[in-house]
């Protein structure tokens, strides 16, 4: 044993011996410590330095509320992990961890300089000094201040480890496995319930467990023996689930609750790999009970931040949980009764111990105790200073005024290696406030209890501001009956003894002689924060808890101000003259403790991250060499290069055979939408703009859908197959929503039509040949059919079989070429689309990707949904008149038509441009002037497509310019980084306005 | 995250649900009847209260059905659920 491990205990098995790594240099603890319990055993309570002034910082606690033992672990590696507390990382061999937030080392710091000029770095000192000049942030400050703010480093490979989540539901969920959680959770499961009790911590039974006092007796038992048998008996229970090592993150509301368990963070590393590391549980829960317990106060004096100086309650748990001194010669500095508990604790192990008590006398129990014992106490006294650079050597103490306002006297000076302090205790209210509950503040005592309104949800224990044990008890079984409609627990005839505190005094600031100026009173540990800052921003006029919180930023490091925030508080209600309960708390957000990406994100990594969707002819594309683009959850072939071709290349080859001769595209992505119903022509009268009565059976259709303001929505051909039944398309990114703007429509405005839509987007694959050629092919594939322009016109549609196998076959066009679309199941795709390219050979057809697919349109003039429309454009804009029924009496949009603003001529609309040189490409997206020699120059619109068009031999595009078209003809300009391009507005149709080939 | 009790499939996970607004305004039968000022109320005019609000939902990973609901914003507590067509309850 070490010279600090002076006590065995039932919690840390000292037979087992664990080496790890601290700094480099090598250590040994025992299973059941923790990473700052294997410290201290150490004698090591430096563990680095603080944010600001980079003051050296000890362990302070022994929970998720520590602000300074803040890890790396495994330094300089790719998979190295920061902000880690070394009070809740569990020891295991092999562990290595490093102090954060010091360069070159925690022993020698050169940030350690800000110290010595600290009184010229105040609140907001960030905010003031690095502001200007504005050039000098990006370059100095901010480089600057990442360097000395340090606060860990990230990993630089991708996290290999798995994470899980799970979906669970219960009767009850219990958070906390304190003496009040073990008693709920028991009454829950015992009652017949679905109980799940979590708890943080690798066991349950809380601050109780090991509480070996005779002053807190359960049922003539100390109160330790009798909750480890409570435990073994809730362990026997069937309908319980008792999770340890899990963390609550969030309290939503519905009792919908996240819980992070770690399932392999402890284990060696041998034994680590392949398991899960962390499993996120999303609870949903009939009922809450609560019983997070309560977070010990530091006291805010001068110089209260050297290392060795510790919350009571800690040195409490390190000593009777770890067995671990953290001091051989103690001094308790508090301001009320619990911490005499750690001074008898203490003096029991024969560990010398004082203690400053800040009020004038207690007559409780556990003081007697203490006094009985012979401990010297002195009352009505407060610490003025402390001594020691990396540890604490001694302090200077006073007497405080009758009113405590002041101090009087002389300094006394004492000797001590560690020094624990109790401010008192904070409920973790943060549970109830993160569910929507609202908050009282309890004047005595001064704390923020939770004010109980809901139905589904109870606070119990010291959560609920219930301190002593007899009333934690008392209080938890009457409360849990009444809120589980429970009329007797197997706890109602218990007795109950415990040490009563009757005299409560606080002090948030503690008075000094010398000036708050000159005093280093730290409220906030981590982010370096005093009671001089907190004070300062109330002199510069802020008022509100949240800016003087952002402005001093006290609580918004990674502990968030879980020991600092009531100490704000305090001193600004002291400060302002006003009641701190009126003042309000800051917001309590989720996660209570700091998640990991991982844990958030579950499996959804990698291939899980999104749905892949690929057309039953992916594998042919992936054969020949596609290029793929993604449009939503869609792999589409984008270009498919032969010969180390790029992308210009290849599309220019593309869209001259296909034009040329021919060329095919997968089409199968183009949603689908099946419909039908005896309404089912008035239904599309009505979601189109244009009319559909009078289309014929087997007859095809463009048509344009509008939403309700005018604006351009979607667009695709719909093509009757029979009577009372069509088969619509719509782009391939939009057909989710216009499948559910059309239910909306159906369900909700028109109820009265008889219409089925079913989305069959998946059912068919569809291959489209065109070009001059694809005649001649589809002949070969369909020997029998007549494809004469009398039998099979231009927008028809239909029936045929091949290889035996049914399809449909459109002749409609998106490039402006003759060509046919051949739908079939989805199976047969790929058979199908081989035939093709088989039967194509001999004409040297193509398949061409989107790239193509966009270049040939735009020859064309036909427009995309969503890239030459943003939302705002309607028919008019785009100069589609044409598809606009003057007849109809309403169709979705129509209204907004002839509204001022979209009868405006002024409008964006569409038009063609074409560049003075003709080898010379827009960008997609450039701006558009009319003038170039004004300092401010309006920009009168934008380029929506651009290409080069090996067809015509010269660039083109599409754009929207305001009053464009009234505007052929003119020219205006494209201003780029580092030239003008000249253009000219044109038709937007660039080839084959006389649909020559269409027809041909 | 709430529960929603869907009317056709019973209680859900709110994430299966997205909201589609302010409920009981009705598409005018008229459209071209109406001045740009009454266009304008039913296709802009949305209310957005804290408090007790009527709601269209629709059930769009599960039955798909749209239906209204009446929740309070502030507290999102959910006082009834009825299909597209009934009667707005009294609250
Ligand atoms: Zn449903």
């Amino acid at each position: 044993m070490t010279k600090y491990r002076i006590n065995k205990t039932r919690f840390v098995d000292q037979t087992k011996n664990v080496s790890f790594t601290f700094d480099g240099k090598k250590y040994h603890g025992f299973e059941g410590d923790t990473l700052a319990s294997a410290l201290l055993s150490n004698g090591i309570h430096l563990v680095g330095r603080s944010f600001k002034y980079h003051r050296p910082r000890g362990i302070m606690s022994c929970g998720s509320e520590e602000p300074n033992a803040i890890c790396q672990i495994n330094d300089n590696t790719d998979l190295t992990e920061p902000n880690v507390r070394a009070t809740e990382i569990e020891l295991y061999e092999g562990l290595k961890a490093s102090s954060q937030n010091c360069w070159p080392s925690r022993h020698f710091d050169i940030g350690g300089i800000n110290n010595l000029i600290s009184q010229f770095i105040p609140a907001g000192f960030y905010y003031k000094t690095f502001m200007w000049p504005k050039s000098f942030w990006k370059k100095i400050y901010e480089p600057l201040i990442r360097l000395s703010a340090g606060l860990g480093k990230s990993p630089t490979q991708p996290d290999p480890e798995i994470y899980d989540h799970k979906h669970e539901h219960c009767d009850v969920l219990v958070i906390g496995g304190g003496i009040s959680g073990i008693i709920s959770a028991k009454i829950a499961a015992q009652n017949n319930l679905k109980t799940i009790l979590i708890e943080d911590k690798n066991i349950l039974g809380g601050s109780t467990i090991y509480q070996n006092n005779k002053n807190f007796i359960i049922d003539n038992q100390k109160s330790n023996e009798w909750l480890m048998n409570e435990i073994s008996e809730l362990e026997k229970l069937d309908n319980l689930i008792i999770k340890t090592r899990t963390s609550l993150a969030a309290f939503h509301s519905y009792n919908y609750l996240l819980a992070k368990e770690n399932i392999s963070d402890h284990l060696p590393l041998d034994k680590k790999n392949g398991n899960i590391r962390q499993r996120l549980w999303k609870i949903r829960a009939d009922k809450v009970i609560v019983a997070a317990g309560a977070i010990e106060r530091p006291l805010i004096f001068n110089n209260n931040d050297r290392p060795g100086i510790i919350l009571a309650n800690s040195v409490k748990k390190y000593l009777d949980f770890y067995g671990v001194s953290t001091g051989l010669n103690n001094i308790i500095f508090t301001n009320n009764d619990s911490a005499y508990e750690t001074a008898v604790s203490l003096f029991e192990k024969g560990i010398s111990v004082k203690i400053v008590d800040i009020r004038k006398k207690s007559s409780s129990n556990i003081v007697k105790n203490a006094e009985d014992l012979g401990i010297k106490i002195y009352w009505h006294s407060t610490v003025v200073n402390t001594f020691g650079y990396k540890k604490i050597k001694s302090i200077e103490i006073m007497n405080l005024s009758e009113d405590g306002s002041n101090v009087t006297g002389n300094k006394r000076k004492i000797q001590c290696d560690c020094l624990s302090i109790s401010g008192g205790w904070t409920p973790m209210v943060h549970m109830h406030t993160q569910s929507g509950g609202k908050l009282d503040f309890r004047e005595i005592d001064q704390v923020f209890v939770p004010s109980e309104k809901s139905e589904n949800h109870i606070n119990v224990g010291s959560c609920n501001g219930d301190f002593e044990l007899e009333e934690i008890f008392k209080n938890t079984n009457n409360k849990v009956k009444k809120f589980l409609n429970i009329n007797e627990s197997g706890f109602d005839k218990i007795s109950v003894l415990c040490s009563k505190e009757l005299e409560k005094k606080n002090i948030w600031l503690l008075p000094n002689t010398i000036s708050e100026g000159k005093t280093k009173s730290f409220i906030d540990f981590q982010n370096d924060s005093t009671a001089k800052d907190i004070k300062l921003a109330l002199r510069e006029g802020f008022k509100s808890i949240e800016h003087v919180k952002r402005y001093t930023t006290t609580g918004m490091a990674t502990d968030q101000g879980k020991l600092s925030n009531m100490h704000a508080l305090g001193i600004i209600a002291d400060t302002a003259g006003v009641k701190m309960g009126t003042l309000g708390t800051t917001t309590f957000r989720p996660p209570f403790t700091p998640l990991t990406f991982g844990a958030i994100v579950g499996r959804s990594v990698g291939k899980f991250f999104d749905v892949v969707r690929k057309t039953s002819i992916h594998e042919w594309h992936v054969q020949n060499n596609a290029k793929f683009e993604n449009v939503g959850q869609w792999k589409r072939p984008w270009y498919y290069p032969i010969n180390n071709e790029n992308l210009h290349e290849a599309v220019q080859r593309e869209s001259k055979t296909a034009r040329d001769s021919a060329g095919i595209l997968d089409a199968s992505t183009l949603g689908k939408i099946d419909i039908q119903g005896s309404d089912a022509s008035e239904f599309l009268n009505r979601v189109y703009t244009n009319a559909w009565s009078k289309l014929g059976i087997g007859k095809c259709r463009y048509g344009l859908m509008l939403n309700e303001d005018g604006m351009v929505y979607d667009d695709g051909v719909t093509t009757r197959l029979g009577e009372n039944h069509y088969l619509m398309t719509t782009t391939t990114g939009g057909a989710a929503n216009v499948l559910s703007k059309l239910e909306d429509y159906l369900q909700t405005e028109w109820p009265e039509l008889d219409v089925y839509l079913t989305s069959v987007t998946d059912h068919y694959s569809t291959a489209s040949i065109c070009g001059p050629n694809s005649k001649k092919i589809l002949k070969k594939l369909f020997p029998n059919k007549d494809f004469s322009d009398e039998a099979f016109p231009h927008m028809s549609y239909q029936d045929a079989i091949i290889d035996k196998i049914e399809c449909r076959i459109m002749r409609i066009s998106f490039t402006g070429e003759l060509s046919y679309e051949i739908n079939i199941e989805s199976k047969y795709g790929k058979s199908l689309w081989e035939n093709c390219i088989k039967a194509g050979e001999e004409y040297k057809i193509t398949p061409y990707g989107t790239e193509t697919m966009h270049l040939l349109r735009a020859e064309k003039g036909f427009i995309i949904v969503g890239q030459d429309t943003d939302g705002t454009m309607t028919p008019i804009d785009l100069q589609m008149d044409w598809i606009v029924s003057k007849k109809k009496y309403d169709f979705i949009g129509k209204r907004s038509l002839y509204r001022s603003d979209t009868i405006r001529d002024d409008r964006k609309q569409l038009v063609g441009l074409l560049t003075d040189d003709p080898n010379e490409i827009l960008e997609e997206g450039a701006q558009i002037v009319s003038e170039l020699d004004k300092k401010r120059v309006e920009m009168i619109g934008h380029v929506t497509s651009s290409y080069f068009s090996p067809n015509l031999n010269k660039s083109i595009a599409l754009a929207v310019v305001k009053g464009g078209k009234k505007m052929k003809g003119q020219k205006l300009f494209v201003p780029m980084e580092n030239k003008n391009i000249n253009v000219t507005v044109s038709d937007f149709i660039f080839l084959d306005k006389e649909n020559k080939k269409i027809n041909a | 995250m709430f529960v929603i009790n869907c009317p056709y499939c019973g209680e859900r996970d709110q994430s299966e649900f997205s909201c589609g607004g302010e409920a009981h305004i009705v598409r005018p039968k008229q459209p071209t009847e109406l001045s740009d000022d009454e266009w304008a109320e039913y296709l802009f005019m949305r209310k957005n209260i804290k408090g007790v609000q009527f709601e269209r939902w629709n059930h769009t990973h599960g039955c798909r059905k749209w239906f209204n609901m009446v929740r309070d914003t502030s507290n999102d507590k959910i006082h009834a659920v009825y299909k597209m067509g009934e009667k707005p309850p009294v609250i």
